[in-house]
């Protein structure tokens, strides 16, 4: 096996030292900070061209971007699988609809209180991620698996075990305050949405961004590839596992909590064993480790229902078998698009365009 | 003492189908080395056909021999369309796979025959038979015992005494030396994805009756509980597959009884937990250097 292995590094290591190296421009930060920036930019005027419901589905995107950004990090970059990330979208979920109901309990008003519940649901996230990433640290492939699936059918159960805090099936709703006066009295509810998650989930992307580019970042990549090789180099293993896997929970956390504010409430059928399946799935079909890809990822979970929504909806269809389709179709598309995607074209969307690119680049020059 | 012994009659039996469904997990992980994500929903498919059959004939043992030889044709299908062409250099490919399987098969599932629960009906009766003011067994936990026991020792015969399973062994153990030597390598890797599939099939068809009834996601957490049998057992080992299974049934079976069946899923993750962490390679693993 290590002979095999010293012969022939993954493949992943080979596109890497084919890449043309990059040369540092000016500071990394700088460059980020730009490009979120131009990012947010863009997005505000974007909010103001498209109609409400667009706004709406943008907000979505945001919000799975965040999860499927730190999922990416974690099974792209740090090697680990983790099948868990619904369950720990589910915390912060709950989190910030127990903090929020709370907050209008005492009735207590003010638009910085949503900042302070999404921070509590990423620090209860943040916890539950370290428990699970101190034991993650210590299993390997499909053992990570098995226990992080465990972990996403075990804990929506718990809202229904609990259901004195959690209410059960039906689960909490999430007060959010209307936007601020500021932006004038006919400022559309969506539109403040989409600014409200699309400036966090920009935040945790650059704060990704500059993680994956950091010493961190390397350590990530270098534990992936040879756990022996990072031990000699010096690299505390175990300490960089549960490292990737509490920045992962977080940023998970983070888009739960979102999802939650955009829905308005929580329950635990959102957050079932298929949401952490469908983050795995868009990030690999995205492209596994790069940021991008979990653009790519994001976009797909929320435009592939719209998609074959639409397309039933062109065929006359018993009202019965409609909606057998509808709830089950992506499911399907995906399902065999994971598959392709792994045996054909394993680095994803994100792969295959930058393939492309330097393609054309080699062309050119 | 009267609970005390009807739950650990239950708990065996349920033990008994997580030892099938354990076994199969193993059987496949030792001969490709792949822990099969997708295998309850193979089963509850091969489940699924038995309905249709069963509902179509009004016979329910052709039903039963329906989804055994469905989980086979099923196993077989799956190796040789997906399982073998993917790159196994990361451990991680193959199980990605498994779970698009599972997307797809609970997707077409749930178009053929929607999402909802549907009865799947026991074969024999479920209330205990009293013996000596006690009850004890009802005929349907005897039709689990004896069905379970009948696989388990029909697995190890063909294992140990029969040519076909030296094949399988020696392809597992050796592909490229076995290939050599004139073993179809390849064909015994679909015989085992077949004999997983057929016996994980066959645990469904026990189990369901047991549980709310036939759903797509109904193996969901039987999957679960039947991992966590294999890795209590040692991912490696058979006999410790049927050993994690009961150990698994019992726990399951006391925690409903006396803490409440809300708790049970938690109580599977705990004991996963606890096992992995405490001792990683099982409580049948022989003692071997980890490679880091």
């Amino acid at each position: 096996m290590s002979a095999t292995r010293a012969a022939l590094p993954p493949r992943h290591q080979l596109a890497e030292a084919g890449r043309p190296v990059d040369r540092p421009r000016g500071s990394t930060l700088l460059r980020h900070l730009a490009v979120v920036l131009a990012a947010g930019l863009l997005l505000v005027a974007v909010s103001y061209a498209v109609e409400p419901f667009r706004n709406f589905q943008l907000a979505t995107v945001a919000a799975y971007l965040c999860a499927t950004a730190g999922l990416t990090v974690l099974t792209g970059l740090n090697g680990q699988l983790s099948l868990g990330h619904g369950a720990l979208m589910a915390t912060g979920a709950y989190t910030v609809a127990l903090c929020q109901n709370a907050f209008a309990d005492r009735g207590m008003t003010g638009g910085w209180l949503l900042v302070l519940s999404l921070g509590a649901a990423i620090v209860s996230t943040v916890a539950v991620g370290a428990v699970v990433g101190v034991a993650a640290a210590r299993l390997r492939g499909p053992y990570l698996a098995g226990v992080t699936l465990a972990v996403a059918v075990v804990v929506p159960a718990l809202a229904v075990t609990f259901d004195g805090v959690f209410n059960g099936e039906q689960g909490l709703s999430v007060p959010v305050e209307p936007p601020p006066l500021a932006l004038g009295p006919y400022f559309p509810y969506e539109r403040w949405q989409l600014w409200l998650t699309g400036a966090a989930t920009l935040l945790a992307l650059l704060l990704l961004a500059n993680l994956i580019r950091s010493r961190y970042g390397r350590t990530f990549r270098a534990v992936r590839d040879d756990e022996v090789a990072a031990r000699l180099a010096g690299i505390h293993v175990a300490r960089t596992q549960v490292l990737a896997f509490v920045v992962s929970a977080a940023t998970a956390g983070l888009g739960g909590a979102l999802l939650a504010v955009l829905a308005l409430s929580v329950s635990p059928g959102a957050f079932s064993l298929t949401l952490s399946l469908f983050l795995l799935m868009a990030v690999v079909i995205g492209g596994l480790g790069r940021l991008a890809g979990a653009l790519w990822g994001a976009i797909l979970l929320v435009a592939l229902p719209d998609l074959t929504h639409s397309v039933t909806e062109l065929f006359t269809l018993s009202p019965a078998v409609a909606q057998r389709l509808e709830g089950n179709l992506p499911l399907a598309i995906f399902g065999v698009t994971l598959i392709v995607v792994m045996i054909a074209a394993p680095g994803g969307v994100q792969g295959l365009l930058s393939r492309l690119g330097r393609r054309l680049r080699a062309r050119r020059s | 003492m009267d609970r005390f012994v009807f739950l650990t009659v239950d708990g065996l039996s349920r033990g008994a189908v997580y030892a099938a469904f354990a076994l199969a997990l193993v059987l496949i992980w030792r001969a490709a080395r792949v822990v099969n994500f997708a295998q309850g929903a193979m089963a509850v498919a091969a489940a699924y056909v038995a309905f249709t059959v069963s509902t179509a004939t009004g016979s329910y043992w052709l039903g039963f021999v329906v989804a055994i030889v469905a989980g086979l044709l099923l196993g077989a299908l799956v190796d040789r369309v997906v399982m073998r062409h993917v790159d196994h250099a990361s451990p991680l490919n193959p199980v990605i796979v498994a779970l698009g399987l599972v997307l797809l098969i609970q997707a077409v599932l749930g178009m053929v025959y929607g999402n909802e629960f549907r009865p799947a009906e026991a074969p024999l009766r479920r209330s205990a038979l009293t013996v000596g003011g006690f009850a004890v067994l009802s005929p349907y936990d005897l039709f689990v015992f004896a069905t379970i026991g009948v696989v388990v020792s029909g697995l190890a015969w063909l294992f140990a005494r029969t040519p076909v399973g030296l094949r399988m062994r020696a392809a597992a153990f050796a592909p490229e030396v076995s290939r050599l030597l004139g073993v179809n390598v390849g064909g015994m890797l679909t015989l085992g994805w077949a004999l997983a599939s057929g016996v994980g099939a066959l645990a469904a068809m026990l189990v369901l009756p047991t549980e709310l009834g036939l759903h797509p996601h109904a193996m969901d957490l039987v999957f679960v509980s039947a991992f966590t049998a294999a890795v209590v057992g040692g991912l490696d080992s058979p006999p410790g597959a049927v050993v994690g299974g009961l150990v698994v049934g019992l726990l399951l079976s006391y925690v409903s009884g006396y803490a409440g069946s809300d708790l049970t899923p938690l109580a599977v993750l705990v004991l996963l937990l606890a096992v992995l962490l405490v001792r990683p390679g099982g409580l049948f693993a022989p003692v071997v250097a980890r490679r880091v």
